[in-house]
């Protein structure tokens, strides 16, 4: 059937309530992101389903849905009875399932692993009543993890189901592109986003409206657009949980950026790592264009527009624009020149659109609530809101969306680790590989383009990893540096060989063979490469250096001076030993170590040979007592 | 892998966006690795010099030129993979699996096979998993919240038996 009024839109939008709110069934939805899959989510979508035929539950409905973010709590399951509340249910394994289907049966609902409640979402495109009910689970906004955030992007992650186009569409998803194809024209709606304020959320945080005003500008028979969906930035994850969570709004945002800019062949590029989000993307794509939402004479006007899904393959530096148009093309992923601007000369010579995921994400609501309510969001310079990926040494691991002007400190401990581990936290990283390292001190720094950069860092993608005091700065740049080596596309001398340099100096320094004169050319390195390189990759890559070097100088210090690593990170300068008394001579480590360092009889204490281990770290690991310590102590120097 | 495939997999990339990098995934995806005679049989085919192809499979990590063994392994090391102790994991797994860095193949990837061509190890930059750090991924199965001490019981998952 192809949607052509809004009358066909709104008969498809009460169908799909239907299934996302159904009066007369119970729905059943396990969260399916790669996220829940591989902490069992898999196994328990399969029990709930061989149980549920077991004991012929007809009324039962069993669907997948997204992640709605608190990862850390995955497996989680949404139970919805007819008219009451959504309960989610967290950290469920297969042997709950016949409980839950039990209770369900008898309808008690004293869930024990329930979590929280949902009766009233706002999706922002729609606002949805689900129900009332359960008096002993608490709201999902008393949950500290929920209560600072304000869900734009995730409007519907893990509430709906993303498989499904219908439910897409009772929440309120399409009317924006209807809107734009039947009443407004393509300089209205580039005004709109101009009049948001939306800045780009792949990284640098170009002004959307402009971007797509200068590719509207050129002439020519085809333009394209493109969602950049490479994601490279390790330890940032937000833009594969909101494509498997609500590939739509997606496509959504394409295809009105598309008909705002005269384009006629959509994109998205998708890092190969992500099966998961390509497989629901070639569904979705398939099922806009049943609906005629996509392809050709959309919602039955004259405007066609085609999506094609293009894998990456393991290339970081294909996230920057001109290499990945490169990689679309075929050849290998290596950044140019700019100017001439993808707007201008982009993907096989023609003007070219590229817009990160989240930046996709937030049009439909631009168009849906008005450039002006987006534009309240967050700060004067940096409106709306952003997901962060929370990650390392933090409590409540997932995704946090805020609006953007909130603290680190908000983020990093109202919502990450919610009062315990305090003070435990030495520093967060942000942007990845291009960005740097904040202090403790400076946690009160809000998250915005301008405040990251102000002090050395930037936002990027949106990755935040928590480091604790068993992180090791030095080793941390070291790190990084040594991922951008391994993935510059080696054109620029300063990038391919000033970034080895400098990791040589740190990998002395970690060593404990370094001096200070070593730490003064690493950072003179460092501010070269900054200047000289071609594209971001080069130009960013010295900033966890630079930032570690000012706001850690101290651990530098420590490398060289006394040869010891507070974080007994540095292989070189820690040394595994047995404490006699506590060691029991249970042999477990003895059997375990792959060179045999370890010697001594069963039931008495053991020892370590020093000039035989290799500080692989297995037997700290694997004893049950705790006697083997790892020590770092100042060796020469003065004390 | 015989031409009627390739010549499939090749119809299926109409449009030029995308052809090269899809072709050649997909060919890896049956077949594990790309080979040289299907390398060439794909320049020849779609018109795209050999040594394009050549400089792309080797410029994308994704790609392996030679074969690999049963089971892939991956191991995360991706920065929150990295604070959570991925070294560790992967310094454990060459030790169990009995393979070492230095036997990494010449196109200088990191991929180790180990002798009866079993397992293959490599290093990967995130699977985007990074809240369940850390994370190796097995074929197409990805593990969470991976210890040392649970590394021998995945393995047997998949037929290894400590020698
Ligand atoms: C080395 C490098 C890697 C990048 N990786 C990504 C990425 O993974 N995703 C992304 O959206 N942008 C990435 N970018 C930024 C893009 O080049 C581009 O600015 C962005 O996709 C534009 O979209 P936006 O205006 O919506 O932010 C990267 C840039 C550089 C220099
Ligand atoms: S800065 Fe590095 S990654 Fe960027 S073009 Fe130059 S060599 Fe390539
Ligand atoms: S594992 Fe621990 S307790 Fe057992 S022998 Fe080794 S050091 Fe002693
Ligand atoms: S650190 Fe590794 S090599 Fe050294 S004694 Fe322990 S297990 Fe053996
Ligand atoms: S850092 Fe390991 S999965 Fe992302």
């Amino acid at each position: 059937m192809k949607i052509t009024s809004l009358e066909d839109l709104e008969n498809i939008a009460r169908k799909g309530l239907k299934k996302l709110n159904p009066d007369n069934k119970v729905r059943i939805s396990v969260g399916f992101a790669t996220c829940g899959i591989s902490v069992g989510g898999d196994d328990v979508f399969k029990t709930f389903k061989e149980k549920i035929y077991e004991r012929k539950l007809n009324n039962l409905e069993l669907c997948k849905t997204g992640c709605i973010g608190f990862c850390g709590e995955e497996p989680l399951v949404n139970i919805k009875m007819p008219g009451k509340s959504i309960v989610v249910l967290h950290r469920v394994t297969p042997n709950d399932v016949d409980d839950i289907l039990q209770k369900i049966e008898n309808e008690t609902y004293e869930f024990h692993k329930a979590f929280f409640k949902i009766d009233d979402w706002d999706h922002v495109t729609s606002k949805i009543h689900y129900g009332d009910g359960y008096e002993n689970i608490p709201k999902w906004n008393e949950i500290k993890f929920f209560k600072p955030t304000k869900r734009v992007v995730l409007r519907n992650s893990g509430i709906i189901n993303p498989e499904d186009i219908d439910e897409y569409i009772a929440v309120g998803g399409y009317r924006s592109l209807y809107k734009v194809i039947k009443s407004m024209t393509p300089d209205e709606i580039i005004e709109e986003v101009k009049k948001s304020g939306l800045r780009g959320r792949g990284g640098a945080g170009f002004p959307t409206g402009l971007k797509w005003e200068f590719a509207k500008k050129e002439q020519s028979d085809v333009k394209y657009v493109i969602c950049n969906a490479d994601e490279g930035d390790p330890g940032a994850y937000m833009n594969r949980n909101e494509m498997e969570s609500d590939p739509h709004m997606i496509i959504e945002g394409m295809i009105i950026g598309a008909y705002a800019t005269g384009a006629t062949e959509g994109i998205i590029y998708i890092r190969a790592e992500y099966p998961l989000a390509v497989e629901r993307f070639k569904k979705a794509i398939n099922d806009a264009k049943k609906y005629g939402l996509l392809g050709e004479k959309i919602l039955g006007s004259n405007f066609n527009f085609d999506i094609i899904v293009t894998e990456g393959a393991g290339a970081f530096v294909c996230g920057e624009e001109t290499a990945l148009i490169a990689s679309v093309e075929g050849e290998i992923g290596r950044p140019r020149l700019k100017p001439p601007y993808p707007a201008q000369k982009g993907l096989w010579g023609k003007p070219t659109n590229i817009n990160n995921v989240e930046t996709w994400s937030n049009v439909p609501v631009i168009i849906a609530k008005g450039g002006d309510w987006f534009s309240k969001l967050g700060t004067q310079k940096s409106p709306g809101t952003k997901v962060f990926s929370l990650v390392g040494k933090v409590k409540n691991v997932g995704l946090v969306e805020v609006e953007l002007g909130t603290t680190i400190d908000r983020i990093v401990n109202y919502i990450g680790n919610d009062g315990v581990n305090n003070g435990k936290i030495k520093a967060v990283q942000t942007g990845g590989p291009s960005g740097g390292c904040i202090p403790e001190n400076l946690f009160n720094t809000p998250i915005d383009y301008e405040h990251l950069a102000a002090v050395g860092s930037i936002m990027g993608s949106g990755g935040i990893v928590v480091m604790d005091d068993d992180t090791c700065m030095v080793d941390t740049a070291k790190y990084f540096l040594d991922f951008s080596i391994d993935e510059s596309c080696g054109k620029c001398v300063s990038c391919r060989e000033g970034l080895k340099h400098m990791h040589d100096i740190l990998d002395d320094i970690t060593k404990g063979k370094a001096t200070f004169e070593d730490i003064d050319t690493l950072k003179e390195l460092a501010q070269t490469v900054k200047v000289t390189s071609l594209c971001g990759l080069g130009k960013t890559a010295s900033n966890p250096v630079l930032t570690t070097l000012k706001y850690f100088y101290k651990e530098y210090e420590e490398h060289v001076k006394h040869k010891r690593c507070f974080a007994r990170v540095c292989k070189d300068l820690i040394r595994y030993v047995i404490a006699k008394d506590e060691c029991t001579g249970c042999t477990i480590c003895a059997k375990r170590c792959p060179v045999n360092a370890i010697n001594g009889e069963k039931g008495k204490p053991h020892i370590i040979s020093q000039n035989v281990c290799v500080k692989c770290g297995i037997c700290y690991d694997v004893c049950k007592f705790n006697s083997v310590k790892k020590l770092s102590e100042a060796i020469g120097g003065e004390k | 892998m015989d031409a009627k495939t390739i010549d499939e997999i090749i119809e299926k990339y109409k449009n030029p966006s995308g052809m090269v990098l899809g072709i050649l995934e997909e060919i890896q995806n049956i077949n594990k690795y790309l080979s040289k005679d299907a390398l060439i049989y794909v320049s020849k085919k779609i018109n795209v010099p050999f040594s394009q192809l050549y400089s792309v499979a080797t410029f994308y990590s994704f790609f392996n030129l030679n074969p690999v063994g049963e089971h892939i392994i991956s191991v995360c090391t991706g920065t929150a993979c990295h604070v959570k102790g991925a070294a560790e994991i992967l310094k454990s797994l060459e030790y169990l699996l009995g393979i070492t860095k230095e036997e990494s193949t010449e196109d200088s990837k990191f991929f180790l096979t180990t002798h009866d061509g079993c397992f293959s190890l490599n290093a990967a930059r995130c699977f985007g998993c990074c809240s369940m750090a850390p994370v190796i991924k097995v074929d197409d199965k990805m593990y969470g919240y991976v210890t040392i001490q649970n590394l021998p019981k995945i393995l047997k998952e998949y037929g290894w038996s400590k020698k």
